[in-house]
């Protein structure tokens, strides 16, 4: 019986918990409530990916409406797999969110905070889960508004300026979105995906349909912070409290890439993104100049945060890259990625987070002789860091290795060529980190103390993760594969 | 009368371009929001304007009349009326406390005394 109603069980859940959150008030009682509501999301999420895989696509019509009249939400292997990202980095976080939410949020502060993380964690599950265009805009607002909240609780005052940029970006973006999806309504009568992808083919010559398209692209590559349109990143995952930071960084883009492989891949299909409007001679070229430039930025920034958000925007690159590869292999990279990706940026911030926490800063000049102050977190932070360059053995080789094959599978070396040659700015960027911790003295003598244990559970249950799958491959590129199958209609 | 059905979509491109350029081009942040109201005011005329039939009227059920506005449209517009107000509402309590942190809302001077700072 529950097990019917899992895909909307799924947003309810969570959604009717956050308003809970501010009747509780109470600190401890608050987290608790909220780590069991991410725990049972979790288990959910994780339910409905193992129902996917073994019964294909599962259908909900919400109140009973049939489809394409009610709001129908529809889960493949694809979304499957991200609302298991989603709710597996909600869900470890919540560790790290006890002691390093009552260091960075005011004590009165905290059910609020609690609740604006359940309903941004409530509007990315529900961008994933539905299967209706116009949903997929309330869904992404929920989120994005929740997201300003938490952005704008950092404790530097650049924290209101960020959001508020982020603010400005993010609406135009989804307003972007919003127009593109009416000007679909106006020309098929429909808001639902699988009925759209249907009807809109007879539309392909109409100008209409193109706008439509255009508008709905760049709003979604506004929201995923493609390079050029990436300038809300850095700020807002620079002054956005450390626990804010890692949640957004690992699933906020990343349901973001997810929204634009479903509208370019399942609802206008490759044959008009690729090859009537060749979308692919825009993308790959973009996003290895994204890829470059956003490296080369890293490499400058005096702030470790601001030096993995730049790090981000670089990685979204990759991402973007094996999408417009268009092939079975490129695509099965560029979801690796988005995994792989989330796991380690989000151990990233989170070591960065517990330095914080500490330090109090995370300006690279306070971080001296940090490898000796406060090892653990520091080992956590290179394994991290060496899944970011692709070292062999982490997740981060994985995805690079599918990338590379995809380019040379398609004959162009010299995209492969480049796309190694990045990783060794990477190597620059975490190892300017590296040395300043590990070979520079602190300036001071004073004691600081190892991270406390909540946290260091966090972060070495996600560090743990890049390890394991990224010598364990099966699971994460064998659903890969077949969500990249689907994408592209080679399999079923 | 193509003329006249062609009206609505060039007064909300009109809006529309009016509200992008103020929200990027403005360094006053209220005048950024009221830009940004007008550009999702504009789309919302857009929903409307499609949901119009010729010869239609108001979709309530009454006797001798066959043909009716599609209100489907309208009802996601109340969807995203209230998006924008929540946006509107979030983004002026920011600029309040914006306000109170830099004793401006002026984004160059904001932005100088970030730099004064760094």
């Amino acid at each position: 019986m529950i097990d019917m109603h899992l895909p909307i069980l799924l947003i309810v859940v969570p959604l009717v918990s956050a308003p809970l959150c501010v009747l509780l008030r109470q600190k401890t009682l608050v987290w608790a409530f909220a780590s069991l509501v991410c725990v049972a999301s979790l288990g959910m999420a994780s339910m409905l990916l193992i129902r996917v895989l073994e019964e294909g696509v599962i259908s909900y019509a919400i109140g009973g409406w049939i489809a394409p009249w009610g709001i129908e939400y529809r889960v493949d292997t694809i979304n499957a797999f991200v609302l298991l990202l989603v709710s597996i980095i909600a869900a470890v976080l919540m560790f790290f969110a006890l002691p390093s939410v009552a260091d960075e949020i005011s004590g009165k502060q905290h059910y609020l905070f609690y609740t604006a993380y359940l309903l941004c964690f409530t509007g990315l599950m529900g961008i994933a889960i539905t299967g209706d265009a116009f949903n997929v805009f309330v869904f992404l607002e929920i989120s994005s508004l929740s997201s300003y909240t938490l952005i704008a609780l950092g404790r530097d005052r650049r924290a209101l300026t960020a959001s508020y940029q982020y603010l400005i970006m993010g609406t135009l973006g989804a307003t972007f979105i919003v127009i593109g999806i009416g000007l679909m309504y106006m020309m098929t009568g429909t808001l639902n995906m699988f009925d759209l992808s249907e009807r809109l083919p007879a539309m392909f010559e109409t100008r209409t349909a193109m706008v439509a398209f255009a508008f709905l692209t760049v709003g979604m590559l506004i929201k995923l912070a493609m390079f050029p349109m990436h300038m809300w990143l850095p700020n807002a995952y620079c002054y956005a409290p450390s626990l804010v930071t890692a949640f957004l960084a690992a699933t906020a883009t990343k349901v973001s890439i997810y929204v634009f492989l479903r509208f370019t891949f399942t609802v206008w299909g490759t044959e008009f993104v690729f090859e009537k409007l060749n979308l692919d001679a825009f993308l790959i070229p973009l996003s290895l100049i994204g890829i470059y430039v956003a490296s080369l930025s890293a490499i400058y920034q005096t702030n470790v945060k601001r030096l993995l958000a730049y790090s981000s925007v670089a990685q979204i690159g990759y991402m973007m890259l094996g999408i417009g590869f268009v092939s079975v292999t490129g695509l099965t990279g560029g979801i690796v990625h988005l995994f792989n990706h989330a796991l380690m940026k989000a151990a990233l911030f989170l070591s960065v987070g517990s330095a914080v926490l500490r330090l109090g800063s995370s300006d690279l000049a306070d971080w001296k002789g940090l490898g000796r102050r406060m090892p653990v977190t520091m080992a956590a932070f290179v394994l991290a860091g060496l899944s970011l360059i692709g070292v062999p053995l982490t997740v981060g080789f994985i995805s690079k290795w599918y990338l590379i094959l995809a380019a040379l599978e398609a004959g162009w070396w010299p995209i492969a060529l480049l796309a190694l040659l990045s990783s060794l700015l990477a190597v620059i960027y975490v190892w300017r980190v590296v040395e300043v911790a590990y070979f520079q003295k602190a300036d001071d003598d004073s004691n600081v103390q190892e991270a406390p244990l909540m946290m260091q559970i966090s972060m070495w249950i996600l560090t743990g993760a890049t390890l394991y799958f990224g010598i364990q491959t099966d699971l994460t590129v064998s659903v890969a594969q077949r969500a990249a199958g689907l994408l592209l209609g080679v399999t079923p | 009368m193509i003329s006249v059905g062609l009206f609505n979509y060039w007064a909300c491109m009109v809006l529309m371009m009016i509200g992008l350029y103020t929200a990027i081009a403005r360094p006053n942040l209220i005048k950024k929001l009221i830009g940004l109201s007008i550009f999702q005011v504009s789309v919302f005329l857009l929903y409307i304007s499609i949901g119009k039939v010729s010869g239609g009227t108001a979709p309530i059920l009454a006797e001798g009349i066959v043909v009716y506005s599609n209100p489907l449209p309208h009802v996601l517009i109340l969807t995203a009326i209230v998006v924008g107000i929540a946006t509107l509402s979030l983004g002026l309590a920011l600029v309040v406390r914006i306000g109170e942190a830099y004793d401006t809302i002026e984004e160059d001077k904001i932005i100088e005394q970030d730099l004064v700072n760094d």
